[in-house]
């Protein structure tokens, strides 16, 4: 169970977030976290259409210390973040209000880290564990 | 694929079944105020029963089309969000805000009937 989805355009968002969730629900997450994970990805998936314009999400099953989690992990190269500061902080926006923010996808999650160069691109890894 | 918009009376009656894409919300956004100017509806109700997640784009479309409804003399009642919708949108950060709300269709409804009235 390891499977990414390219994200090029709108149409690639839905079938990213297809994917995370019948990932969740294949790993036996119930439907507020199904929704969470669903939601986050769409969003991160969005920020890479919007930002990025070309990028990669993968959906990738975890295990640590007896623990069952799902790691979200969206990938681009594009003009990437300056403050990474900023960008966390609730309520920074640089497309107007089109997208919720990575703070609003970090709550979603239980962890959440971001890498990201100007002008080589962002990583970012959220993990969901199976409670 | 278009989301139908039935009427009853005064009143516009949506029912989102499947899960929005981009293209699909905007799609509806004009649809829904070309059958206000059409019908002259008062009121819209739309039931998100069927809807298991709504990310912060599919939330500014519908908040977008509340305000402009508004703007058009139409009131819209939303029904039927689920425990897992309500708390992932807030999780998010996303406000609807000024949105009337009702558990479900019956209750949304009797809600908008009495709102009409007032």
């Amino acid at each position: 169970m390891d499977s990414c989805v390219k994200i090029i355009n709108e149409w690639d968002i839905v079938a990213a977030r297809q994917l995370g969730r019948n990932v969740a629900r294949d790993l036996g997450f119930g439907t507020v976290d199904q929704a969470r994970i669903t939601t986050a990805i769409s969003e991160l998936a969005r920020n890479i259409y919007l930002y990025a314009e070309q990028g990669e999400v993968c959906i990738e099953k975890t295990e640590s210390g007896g623990k069952i989690g799902l790691v979200i992990i969206s990938e681009d190269q594009g003009p990437g973040i300056s403050d990474l500061r900023k960008v966390m902080e609730d309520g920074f926006s640089t497309s107007g209000g089109l997208g919720a923010g990575l703070p609003g996808v970090k709550r979603l999650v239980d962890e959440f880290h971001i890498e990201s160069n100007p002008g080589e691109g962002t990583l970012i890894k959220a993990i969901k564990w199976l409670r | 694929m278009r989301i139908p918009i039935l009427k009853l009376h005064d009143t516009l009656l949506i029912s989102i079944q499947w899960e929005l894409d981009d293209q699909t919300a905007l799609q509806f956004q004009e649809d829904l105020l070309h059958k206000i100017h059409e019908t002259s509806a008062r009121g819209v109700v739309i039931d998100l029963t069927s809807i298991d997640f709504i990310d912060s784009f599919i939330a500014k479309v519908l908040g977008d089309v509340i305000s402009m409804s508004e703007l058009m003399g139409a009131k819209v009642m939303i029904t039927g969000i689920q425990p897992a919708v309500a708390i992932t949108l807030i999780e998010l950060g996303i406000r609807l805000e000024d949105v009337l709300t009702a558990l479900d269709l019956e209750k949304g409804l009797e809600k908008l009937q009495r709102e009409l009235e007032d």
